[in-house]
């Protein structure tokens, strides 16, 4: 087993999910509630992940995150470290690959909570951030959970993206999905099937949490 | 839209002069003057109301009431208005004064009570509580737990209530909230009967102790006549009629309700119960009035609902008959409602002016018995039912 590949990957995916979380969330209130053109075209950008082959993605990564590229250039002027080849640099692929399903599921509970239970907290004194946190928040706790394994999940299987820009360095990019990878082209079939049952496992056991959470009775009236 | 110009209703005096020292000479009040276009629906309602005690926004549906109330509380933005609670002004389009929902401090029961799902009944009513914290007027927790009864449902979560009970906890966080207005969507529409009776007690109880003005949205004629001390008659979006209940409900409320059947409310008092007949007394300005036997105690004010086709009319009074409410009274006038059916407005043949009765009958019995504007009658009252 390469327990490195396995650090890294659950240390890419806790950290990529809650860094998501911070972003989507407030994203996710402002798509739901914002019906004009550009949050149509916000939501078109967001979702462009589902659709584009990872390598794509990861090419551009490559480009605009490289020590020439746009973000690289102005990131290693400023002081900070390389983002190619690097953990963060993984980090940052990996929230932009996700974002999606991280999203749509906050941004479908929100969308139905009723205006209503808004509208009482308005007349209860409540402005507006503290309906946010203490209304729309707790009213979408479901979908909040459901994202957030969702992404957790989602990032632990990324494969084409963090091969672009990661590299394979062990301790430090090398995830799962890059090892299993490796394993094969070594023909070292017995490390290849126990890295790959794991990895079947746990993406079982996650998707089937959030689809039991789903199934089970809402108690909102 | 920003042609509309408005006025304020009229305050005698201006309540800011810096050199008023005394005592307002005005006494304190709600002004509301609200333009607002939804779709091809026109609300322009202007009224001011008393500062404290009910207001039955009264009126047909459809006639722009709970629309004229979620601009109150700040929920829809007009296109132009004026809003004063009790020297607090609100919204003032004309100088651009518009305070967000949450500044305001309008207290708001929606038609369905809509406690948050997520807290408990004790959460619920602590909600507003908190984040009203040093205002005056403040109500505490264990008097509102008082007044609705509320004890036993506190630690239990709002999906496991009855209609009934939550619309008593929506009160109850409303209120803790040191609301300046309390406003009521038709708070009884979505209950059932049963409930409704459960939760008008609780209502009687809140009209007499609370110190706040009340905006109390409603179509129905029995809650205006148990409720209201003044009355504000909405119809398409405008104020039709406004003045106090008393007055108002003497003959108004039949025409203006969009009842089918025309009635008119009289005001009594209960005089006594007749436990062997089952039956009570209750005085009223045409006499004595005999009807089922009443729950009221004796000296209670009541509201008594008479329709217009259960009266009928005598030129003397008759003793060899079952009906026991005979009544002198002069015809104060009259008009043919429908082909061959007259509608007459009667009023007590001696004492007080402004008190009517309506009596429908054919116009056959008009011209035999040579009526006319100014006769003498009795009026002869088949049934009589307490509005409550």
């Amino acid at each position: 087993m390469d327990w490195s590949a396995i650090t890294v990957t659950l240390k890419l995916g806790g950290v990529t999910t809650v860094l998501l979380m911070l972003v989507a969330t407030p994203l996710a209130w402002w798509l739901a509630r914002d019906r004009r053109w550009w949050a149509t075209c916000a939501e078109s950008i967001i979702a462009l992940p589902l659709v584009l082959p990872p390598t794509v993605l990861g090419f551009y990564l490559l480009v605009l995150l490289g020590p020439q590229g746009l973000v690289g250039q102005f990131w290693e002027g400023m002081g900070g470290p390389r983002l190619v080849f690097s953990f963060w640099g993984l980090v940052i692929g990996s929230m932009l690959f996700s974002l999606p399903f991280v999203v749509q599921p906050i941004q479908q509970a929100f969308r139905i909570i009723d205006e209503r239970y808004l509208e009482v907290a308005a007349t209860l004194r409540a402005r507006p951030i503290d309906r946010f946190f203490t209304v729309a928040l707790p009213l979408a706790r479901r979908g909040l959970v459901s994202a957030a394994t969702l992404g957790f999940a989602h990032t632990l299987g990324e494969f084409g993206v963090v091969l672009m820009i990661g590299g394979s360095i062990p301790g430090r990019t090398k995830v799962i999905s890059i090892a299993i990878y490796d394993a094969v082209e070594s023909s070292n079939y017995p490390l290849a099937h126990q890295m790959s049952a794991l990895m079947l496992v746990a993406s079982f056991l996650l998707l089937f949490t959030v689809y039991w959470m789903n199934r089970r009775p809402t108690r909102q009236p | 839209m920003s042609t509309i110009r408005l006025t304020p209703p009229s305050t005698p005096s201006d309540p800011s002069d810096p050199t008023d020292l005394s005592e307002p000479a005005v006494a304190p009040n709600c002004a509301v003057h609200i333009k607002h276009r939804q779709g091809s629906f026109l609300l322009d309602a202007r009224f001011s109301t008393p500062g404290r005690g009910v207001t039955a926004l009264f009126g047909p549906s459809g006639a722009g009431k709970t629309s004229l109330l979620r601009c109150v509380a700040g929920l829809t933005q007009p296109a132009a208005g004026f809003v004063a609670v009790n020297g607090a002004v609100w919204l003032d389009t004309a100088h651009h004064v518009c305070l967000p929902a949450h500044q305001r401090g309008a207290g708001y029961v929606f038609q369905e009570a809509s406690l948050f799902p997520h807290l408990s009944v004790h959460q619920n009513v602590r909600y507003g509580q908190r984040r009203a914290k040093d205002r005056e007027h403040g109500l505490s927790l264990e008097q509102a737990v008082e007044w609705l009864a509320l004890g036993p449902l506190l630690p239990r979560m709002p999906a496991g209530l009855s209609g009934g009970e939550r619309q008593r906890v929506a009160i109850a966080r409303a209120l803790l909230a040191s609301p300046k207005i309390l406003l009521l969507d038709e708070p009884l529409s979505a209950l059932d009967e049963a409930s409704r009776q459960e939760i008008f007690p609780y209502l009687t109880r809140l009209h007499q102790e609370l110190r706040i003005p009340v905006f109390y949205v409603t179509h129905l004629v029995k809650e205006v006549a148990r409720l209201a001390d003044y009355i504000v008659f909405l119809r398409d979006g405008q104020v039709t009629h406004a003045g106090p209940a008393h007055e108002m409900l003497r003959d108004i409320v039949a025409q203006d309700a969009g009842e089918d059947t025309p009635f008119c409310l009289i005001e009594a008092t209960v005089i006594a119960h007749d436990a062997q007949y089952h039956l009570s007394q209750a005085d009223s300005a045409f006499g004595v009035i005999t009807l089922p036997a009443l729950a009221q105690a004796a000296g209670s004010r009541v509201w008594v609902q008479v329709f217009a086709r259960e009266v009928s009319i005598g030129l003397r009074i008759e003793h060899d008959m079952s009906i026991l409410n005979q009544w002198p009274c002069r015809v104060v006038s009259a008009a043919e409602s429908r082909p061959g059916q007259m509608l007459l407005r009667l009023g007590p043949a001696a004492g007080e002016v402004g008190v009517h009765l309506l009596a429908q009958i054919t116009r056959k019995s008009w011209d035999l018995l040579r009526l006319g504007v100014g006769t003498q009658v009795f009026a002869r009252v088949k049934s009589v039912s307490l509005v409550e």
